[in-house]
């Protein structure tokens, strides 16, 4: 159990430190993904020509493995740590676009009316009506991305050390030690299980409006567009 | 010099496009590696997904599969089969159909759910049988999400197998970490266009493949 | 299909098809949905299950085909009990309709309502003039076959629905309250076209609706179930609103019951005044003689009978009479084949008070002052008529 947290020395890093790194560059990118996707997905709303294409967009980035992507960058950003988080935040804002548009198109149109006939103006609208009732659906979408987002870290192993916890994939490997893999894949998994609970609390807290039961229930959208929201759901580790 | 540059050198160099590392063998070996690890994954998947969706039965320990399905590193389980295993196509495939079975089962699943359900009461009051309402009314029914699913393993698998040539594996992957390690970014790059253009190949597969069996009745609005 | 045939062909008038035997249905959690159920429903006529939402009527329906196995008692089919032969085999002997239809989302209209003919090894060719035969008999354009479902509207998909539920000719319908989804004028249209195809094809049809007025519209016979699965009178439409069994049923009949039941009673007796009807073309001499004392106004017909409107006899003149100074004439009722109630309704929105009797070419036949409805009302009411005498009656064609 020792040799388990026994993290070599050229890692620079303990465990924690490891684990702290590891959640940096995971998050952020969701965080910038987010950002970023906020206004995208309004404009999809708001000119529903816009979202064909930028779905046929996002489909096919997502599809691009990371490691491609990695390397492209390495040319423009080098073998650092932002090398790494740029495609991540790419990979979110595409997971996060058709989540949120899906859940802003999933209040109902008489809610909608409703809000407009009491006087509520587009931005406040959007604010205190569209966004809150959207909430499921984002944070369906931030759970992938955010899954998803861990597991791809350590791939940065593999240009330059810039994997976090990934690095112990390449120790394990040189020095033979087994158990600093196991280490790598487990704790990198329970940071996912871990983030993953987190969201689905946060949930929860925004939204107590919700019926136990509607909870449960997936947005109408994704069924009625199954091609839209399933790469969505679906690919998270690649 | 930008990375278009590289690209063009890449390709326009004759050295790359013959013997055991040009391209077509490339190739040809992670194409080969794909589709054994999707059907591999499909085999295990796919029965289980339409059973488990036609009697409605097993989604809770799904969700969990899913949702482990999706917290497993995809590298970090390669990198630790290999270090288990050893060299050889076994260690690759294991985390290949590991990662692949949990998107198919779990979208097979919801699939088979998501059939309307009067749909299938018609088809039971009709005097059909429950195998025939799973092939001829559910499954086609469902098959645009299912092959969604199947596209999603499959885009994995694609994207998982790029990395495994860091366990020495053959592919497309080859060339990008060769490359990094012989400092030569023509061939890295070179690596990661053809690994995307694979990645768009197999959406484009999916693609034809949903425009011939969908049925019209079920493909609107895809 | 030979056992379908036979069942055609055997012209029995209204022998009992489907008998129920204290028929129970009891959940495992102990809920009853159905209990102790007796029912005899009649070969070649519509029996409408009716009642509140939780009276275990579509339970019932679904136990006919065995969707819902019985917990109790039995069923019989022509006299063999439904469990003897295998279930795929009487469900196929069954058409079924459901709300919304249940449409093959991936099948076009022609290969949904050739289903069944393909369950029953039907060759391909055969089963799609068949039901190219069944659109037509249903009112759905042959231009639709190629269609897929979710191109058609509510309404053409319930017609493919009973379509497709007729397409292997069997002898028993189960419809399941198929026309509740779709907006009331298009439910006027089905029903009349449901009644019209039985007039054709003679199924035995047993109908679960909520709808007390689809009920009586469509029902030979009328089941009203009470909450728990309970028969709280079956009895024909004409008896239930004349003759409600209990407090349930004179409550889910609602309060209009009387003037319902007038649809039960035919229009053919009503004596008509034949004299104050006039030809757009008419001469002064004509009008003259057709004015009738007591008669305030004349019917002005056009030169084939059929009525414009009504004018004084003052206000008439000869040979220039302009149809559009005449008050209208309201909705005029088909002399015999239709009801009392049509009568009534005829000469209460008329703004003389009078109704137009017509032939079935929409000829002017006579008319008829609300006055004399309303002694032939109370001469109905008065006489008695058994439920039995109204059956005989709508069996001849008088249909509300």
């Amino acid at each position: 159990m020792n040799r388990f947290f026994d993290i070599p020395s050229d890692l620079q890093h303990s465990w924690l430190g490891l684990i702290g790194l590891h959640l940096r560059e995971a998050l952020l990118p969701v965080l910038a993904g987010l950002v970023a996707a906020l206004p995208l997905a309004q404009l999809c709303v708001r000119f529903r020509w816009l979202y064909p294409p930028m779905l046929s967009l996002t489909t096919v980035l997502y599809a691009i493995p990371s490691l491609a992507f990695f390397v492209v960058l390495i040319d423009y950003t080098g073998q650092t740590e932002l090398t790494v988080m740029i495609p991540l935040a790419v990979y979110s804002l595409v997971v996060l676009v058709p989540a949120i548009v899906d859940g802003v198109r999933s209040v109902p149109p008489e809610t909608l009316a409703a809000a407009t006939a009491m006087g509520f103006g587009p931005v406040r609208r959007y604010v205190q009506v569209q966004l809150p009732i959207a909430v499921p659906a984002i944070i369906a979408g931030l759970r992938v991305a955010t899954v998803s987002s861990i597991s791809l870290v350590s791939v940065g192993m593999l240009i330059g050390n810039q994997g976090a916890l990934g690095n112990l994939l390449h120790d394990a490997n040189i020095y033979h030690r087994p158990e600093l893999a196991v280490n790598s894949v487990v704790t990198t998994a329970v940071l996912a299980v871990l983030a993953d609970g987190a969201l689905v609390l946060l949930r929860l807290l925004l939204t107590p409006w919700m019926s136990r039961g509607t909870r449960r229930r997936k947005p109408k959208a994704v069924q009625a567009r199954p091609d839209a929201a399933v790469p969505a759901l679906e690919d998270a580790a690649r | 010099m930008n990375v278009l540059h590289f690209v063009n050198a890449f390709f326009s160099d004759g050295a790359h496009w013959k013997g055991y590392d040009g391209i077509p063998a490339r190739l040809a070996e992670h194409i080969q590696y794909s589709l054994l690890a999707l059907v591999l994954a499909a085999v295990i998947g796919l029965p289980i997904g339409l059973l488990t969706g036609h009697y409605g039965r097993g989604g809770n320990t799904l969700a969990l599969i899913a949702t482990a399905g999706r917290a497993l590193p995809s590298f970090g389980l390669l990198v630790l089969m290999f270090i288990l295993l050893g060299f050889g196509l076994v260690p690759v495939m294991i985390p290949l159909v590991v990662l692949a079975v949990p998107p198919i089962l779990v979208t097979t699943y919801e699939a088979m759910r998501s059939v309307d359900p009067p749909v299938v009461d018609a088809a039971r009051g009709m005097g059909m049988g429950e195998s025939r309402i799973l092939l001829q009314v559910e499954l086609p029914v469902a098959l645009p999400l299912i092959l969604s699913g199947l596209r999603s393993a499959a885009i994995q698998i694609v994207s998982t197998a790029t990395i495994a040539a860091y366990v020495s594996l053959g592919g497309l992957g080859r060339y990008i970490i060769d490359g990094l390690y012989q400092r030569d970014y023509e061939k890295v790059v070179g690596g990661a266009t053809l690994v995307a253009v694979m990645a768009l190949a197999t959406l484009a597969v999916f693609w034809a493949v949903a425009r011939t069996a969908v049925s019209p009745g079920v493909r609107r609005g895809g | 299909m030979a056992e379908s045939g036979s069942f055609c062909q055997t012209r029995r008038a209204f022998g009992v098809l489907i008998r129920m035997d204290s028929v129970t249905k009891r959940y495992p959690d102990g809920t009853v949905a159905v209990d102790r159920l007796s029912l005899e429903i009649p070969d070649r006529s519509i029996t409408v299950l009716v009642g509140p939402s939780g009276c275990g009527k579509t339970t019932t329906l679904r136990m006919i085909n065995r969707m819902v196995e019985l917990s109790g008692g039995r069923i019989l089919l022509d006299g063999a009990d439904i469990r003897k032969q295998p279930v795929n085999t009487l469900r196929r002997s069954m058409g079924y309709v459901i709300q919304n239809a249940g449409l093959f989302p991936h099948r076009t209209i022609v290969d949904n309502i050739a289903t069944v003919p393909r369950l029953l090894g039907w060759g391909r060719s055969r089963a799609r003039a068949r039901a190219a035969e069944l659109m037509e008999r249903v009112g759905l354009d042959a231009s639709l076959a190629k269609r897929y479902p979710y191109q058609l509207s509510g309404g053409q998909q319930q017609r493919v629905g009973v379509a497709r539920a007729l397409a292997a000719d069997p002898p028993v319908l189960l419809m399941d309250e198929p026309f509740s989804a779709v907006d009331p004028v298009v439910r006027k249209g089905l029903q009349d076209e449901l009644l019209r195809i039985q007039e054709e094809l003679g199924k035995t049809i047993v109908f679960v609706t909520h709808d007390i007025d689809e009920a009586i519209k469509l029902g030979t016979m009328v089941a009203v179930l009470r909450t728990g699965g309970r028969l709280a009178q079956y009895a024909p439409p004409a008896e239930l609103l004349s003759d409600p069994a209990d407090d349930f049923v004179e409550d889910f009949l609602g309060t209009d019951r009387g003037i319902r039941r007038l649809s039960f009673f035919t229009s053919g007796g009503l004596r008509l005044q034949k004299s104050p009807v006039v030809a757009v073309d008419s001469s002064a001499e004509q009008i003259a003689a057709r004015t009738t004392p007591g008669v305030p106004y004349l019917l002005v017909t056009d030169l084939d009978g059929r009525p414009l409107g009504w004018g004084e006899p003052d206000a008439l003149t000869a040979g220039s009479l302009d149809p559009d100074r005449l008050l209208p004439h309201g909705r005029p009722f088909e002399y015999g084949s239709e009801s009392l109630r049509a009568a009534l309704d005829g000469a209460v929105l008329s703004p003389t008070g009078w109704a137009v009797a017509v032939d079935g070419d929409g000829r002017v036949v006579g008319v008829v002052s609300q006055q004399t409805i309303g002694e032939a009302i109370r001469s109905a009411h008065a006489e008695g008529r058994t439920a039995a005498e109204s059956e005989r009656e709508s069996e001849t064609g008088v249909v509300g």
